[in-house]
């Protein structure tokens, strides 16, 4: 399994992303630097939280134009496997490589706290096929932009494709994301974005496990 | 100040205008030989302010304990440093943001942040945790809601984005701070014991570096701003505030923590108060040498920039380092990964002085011995005072219901949970967090990588306290409960207190009664620490927090860390079901509490003059043991320490999140309900003495034992059942749920 995290230079999940695929994989993803071009052979990239340049402006548009993303978008057109959390969620809508966009969360706030997320009766997917639909990942969230947005067309085509990979419960919706959302997946089920931060349920001293269940699942989708 | 008259002679006026006094002025003169240019005047005003001289508090603050065997660095660098063991240290420091946070909550307490964080990361040690002391003015002040969101906003703004989990601290709300609140900001760091970096230059002929942002127009004599009153017209100062760029603060944090990998760098210091003059003063005099900056090296955003403007610039983001010779171009490939600006802006000279050149000609020469050692340290008249007033528990009885006592309590915005404020703070990010907000006394982080096996780690604990209601009654015993409690917090969560960083927030120590106030409470703190084992090691003072003649109330923070050597002994305040709830370190002879100076008293009386519960450092000591040593041998499920509210409010903390119940055990004395008995009743709910904490358990018959071995007094409350009732029979039955909604529900209410 080869697991690469990309660094921006205001990325600051990336160690803690590292961390967790370590524990669970037991072999060492590996660091990209957003200047490099050339990313080939791995299994999974991903696109950890974050502030890539600040994000003073939209969130992750600087980013969007950073020389990597060529190598993540080939990555994509072979049917890679891209993972985006949080800021990297921004990224992908932003880059166009999932549909949608992030803006900011409904309250005016950033909210960081545990929540649940459902799982979606999806496409075929190695991020969501594992786990039996409406089965719930207590995961926490951190974000000031994540309230995700589509109009009515797309999110009609998002529904008939089973592109809605996680939802946020009806009551606790914390950002006023359409239909609750809280993860999409491409097309073609190979891309996942999503605002929880799996990375932060995965230790001893947090307070789920749901995120090590998570990324197990994805390693053995992936291998299979 | 137009390029023409920058190196004409200051006068008296324009010396006055900076800041400084006209005996200092005449000092300066008398002292260098020559009458100052007004670069070097506006230097000298910049080491002269209260805040970077600490002249109205330094007589005093050399008084504290500052050493002790876990020590490796005291006051007097960027931040203190102590050793936890396996070759690695805990680096810290608390500094306040007060004045610019007023003029602009949110850049205020984002620079604040910034600033803190730089202090820390200069040693070498990458942040783990971010704490921060608030004080606002009333609720329903014009301005409060406003100042809170702001605030808040900024801490959230810098702290979230550059990536350290901000996790606790306190807010309070008192009239006293309507026109002056406090942000008061801790940053706690990690580092090898091997790899510490100080800030003492050395070398003749090596290369002075700066990096990082470039310098602009901001916070030009902020460090003087900070160091007088606020009046009406505080809005035209907004100009002396600096804008953080939290973005840059990420990439300097991760360039300068790359380049200590290296064997390039000697010395390092952030660029904070008074910028580029107080960093390059303190690095030449702190290594005994000399200093020579070209300022037109100096990378800068705005043009034609003086070199006063360039000195007192408080633009972020900027550090001064110091590098072995040819190490330049290596350096420099490391800053340019990050796209940070690096120039070589002069060098290390023998002569112990600080000279300045800009096109060609020498703008500032200015002996460093007399900046530093001969700043003013004053000798301030003061007068200790304390309450005259001895209020019995009857006049500050409120005659109410206990039920209704209790809810008036859990509502009030000094009581209930923070939550809504610290949810806006990325908490979780690094992946260390433990604890925050209440699930226990402390905040906790584990020990990045301290995990072998089976074992599962080990945990710095922080706690930040103040209780001014305390001090103001009684400086010296005040000082003395806000350090016991500090530790006691600790103690509450299964740490072992080492050591302290505190902010010395005051009004204005040109008068005796505060001056009294200051130095009462340094002499209660440093009492404390002796007896507690716990130096101070870092700090920072901040004075003048008064409007239109107006003090805040005295609020030394005290910022605790202590050290958990097993993860797994870490103790919540999250009692289960089928629990015994005791008291340690009172007993069933205890029947009458101590309502003045309590929070009680503030609620009801809208007022808390009185006098301030007895404190015996010695027994709190022992108290601090017997706990360790319960918990050690694992007879304490959860705990929480009584303190803000008495004992009934802090009970009801421990069982809010289970929604749990309990039938109280009175003592017999007051077991038959009449007025009286009401009365002592409420005394011994609510009062607020001190050395004593709340546990459960499920081994009483040990606890016991110990306590009969150790001489230490317990109470047994009762057993936590899942009825969500609280029951003081023949009393009053109180509601958990209720008590939910209202300390959850308080504070959105009043901000959303």
């Amino acid at each position: 399994m080869r697991v690469a995290i990309v660094v921006f230079p205001g990325s600051n999940c990336d160690r803690d992303v590292f961390e967790a695929i370590k524990s669970i994989s037991k072999k060492l993803p590996k660091f990209i630097w957003h200047k490099e071009t050339n990313i080939e052979n791995f299994d999974l990239i991903i696109i950890p939280g974050g502030f890539t340049f600040g994000d003073y402006l939209r969130c992750g548009a600087l980013a969007s134009n950073s020389p990597v993303i060529k190598s993540i978008r080939d990555h994509a057109s072979r049917g890679g496997a891209i993972l985006g959390i949080c800021n990297g969620f921004q990224i992908l809508t932003e880059t166009k490589l999932l549909p949608g966009t992030l803006i900011r969360n409904s309250v005016l706030k950033f909210l960081c706290h545990d929540l649940n997320v459902i799982v979606q009766d999806t496409l075929a997917s190695p991020f969501t096929w594992g786990f039996k639909p409406s089965a719930k990942l207590n995961i926490p969230i951190a974000h000031n932009e994540g309230n995700y947005y589509i109009n009515d067309n797309e999110l009609k085509k998002l529904k008939f494709n089973g592109q809605i990979a996680f939802k946020y419960e009806e009551s606790f919706n914390p950002n006023g994301s359409v239909e609750n959302i809280a993860g999409v997946l491409s097309e073609n089920g190979r891309i996942l974005g999503m605002m929880p931060h799996p990375e932060r349920s995965v230790f001893d001293n947090h307070n789920s496990l749901d995120g090590k269940l998570f990324f197990q699942n994805l390693m053995e989708q992936l291998l299979s | 100040m137009t390029k023409e008259n920058i190196n004409s002679e200051c006068t008296l006026n324009q010396a006055m205008e900076m800041g400084l006094t006209e005996e200092e002025f005449k000092l300066i003169c008398q002292k260098i030989g020559k009458t100052p240019n007004l670069t070097e005047a506006g230097i000298c005003s910049a080491m002269f302010s209260e805040h970077c001289s600490y002249k109205s508090s330094k007589k005093w603050l050399k008084t504290l304990p500052t050493s002790g065997d876990h020590v490796i660095q005291g006051p007097g660098e960027n931040a203190g440093i102590i050793d936890i063991g396996d070759d690695q240290a805990i680096v810290f420091k608390i500094e306040s943001h007060n004045h610019p946070s007023f003029i602009d909550p949110y850049q205020g307490a984002a620079t604040g942040v910034g600033g803190i964080l730089r202090d820390v990361f200069t040693m070498g040690a990458r942040p783990i945790a971010l704490m921060n002391v608030l004080r606002f003015g009333e609720i329903n002040h014009s301005l409060t809601n406003h100042l809170l969101r702001g605030v808040v906003k900024g801490i959230g703004g810098y702290g979230n984005c550059i990536g350290i989990p901000t996790v606790g601290g306190e807010t309070n709300f008192n009239k006293s701070y309507n026109s002056n609140i406090l942000v008061n900001a801790m940053a706690t760091g990690l580092v090898n014991k091997n790899k510490i970096f100080y800030s003492a230059a050395s070398g003749v002929g090596n290369p002075v570096i700066y990096v990082g942002a470039k310098t602009g127009r901001d916070g030009i004599h902020g460090a003087t701003m900070a160091s007088a009153e606020f009046s009406d017209d505080t809005e035209s100062q907004k100009p002396t505030v600096q804008v953080g760029d939290p973005f840059t603060g990420k990439l300097l944090l991760e360039a300068c923590l790359e380049l200590m990998k290296t064997e390039l760098i000697l010395s390092i210091q952030d660029m904070g108060a008074a910028g580029l003059t107080s960093s390059s003063v303190e690095m030449a005099s702190k290594g005994n040498v000399g200093i020579e900056i070209d300022l037109d090296e100096i990378p800068l955003r705005e043009k034609n920039m003086s070199s006063y403007e360039i000195m007192l610039s408080e633009s972020q983001e900027r550090m001064l380092m110091i590098l072995k010779k040819g190490a330049e171009e290596d350096a420099k490939k490391i800053f340019k990964k990050w796209d940070l600006d690096f120039a070589v802006i002069g060098k290390i000279i023998g002569p112990k002085k600080i000279i300045l050149k800009k096109e060609n000609t020498i703008v500032c020469n200015l002996p460093l011995d007399f900046l530093v050692n001969e700043s003013p340290e004053l000798d301030r008249e003061y007068e200790i005072k304390t309450s005259k007033v001895n209020l019995s528990n009857s006049k500050i009885f409120n005659k109410n219901s206990v039920k209704t006592t209790v809810y008036k309590i859990i509502e009030n915005e000094n009581f209930a949970s923070k939550k809504w404020i610290y949810e806006q703070y990325d908490s979780s990010v690094m992946n260390d967090t433990i604890s925050i907000g209440n699930k226990s006394d402390a905040s906790i982080v584990k020990i990045h990588g301290s995990e072998k096996g089976e074992f599962k780690g080990k945990a710095v604990a922080i706690s930040t306290d103040c209780n001014s209601r305390y001090i103001l009654n009684n400086p010296i015993e005040g000082g003395k409960i806000t350090v016991a409690e500090a530790a006691r917090n600790l103690v509450a969560s299964g740490a072992k207190p080492l050591a302290i960083t505190n902010n010395l927030n005051f009004g204005n120590p040109e008068k005796k009664e505060i001056m009294g106030q200051i130095v009462g409470s340094i002499k209660g703190i440093k009492e404390a620490c002796e007896q507690l084992n716990t130096p101070v090691v870092s700090g920072n003072v901040s004075l003048y927090n008064e409007t239109n003649g107006k003090s805040i109330l005295p609020t030394p923070v005290i910022g605790m860390v202590g050290i958990v050597n097993n993860i797994e002994k870490i103790i919540y305040i999250n009692a289960k079901n089928n629990e015994t709830l005791f008291i340690v370190g009172q007993d069933e002879n205890k029947y009458d509490g101590f309502l003045q100076s309590s929070l009680y008293q503030e609620v009801f009386c809208d007022d808390f003059l009185g006098q301030v519960p007895p404190i015996d450092l010695q027994k709190e000591k022992q108290f601090h043991d017997f706990v360790m040593k319960l918990n050690d041998n694992e007879i304490i499920n959860s705990a929480h320490d009584i303190s803000d509210g008495g004992l009934l409010p802090c009970m009801i903390e421990m069982l809010l999140f289970n929604k749990l119940g309990i039938d109280i055990n009175l003592p017999p004395r007051i077991q038959n309900p009449n007025e009286k008995n009401l009365l002592f009743l409420h005394g011994w709910l609510f009062g607020e003495d001190q050395s004593r904490i709340i546990i459960s358990t499920n081994k009483p018959d040990k606890l016991m034992e110990f306590s009969k071995s150790e001489n230490i007094k317990i109470y047994c409350i009762g057993k936590t059942n899942n009825t969500g009732v609280v029951e003081i029979p023949k009393y009053d039955s109180i509601c958990i749920n209720k008590c939910l909604d209202l300390y959850n529900n308080t504070i959105p209410n009043l901000f959303s």
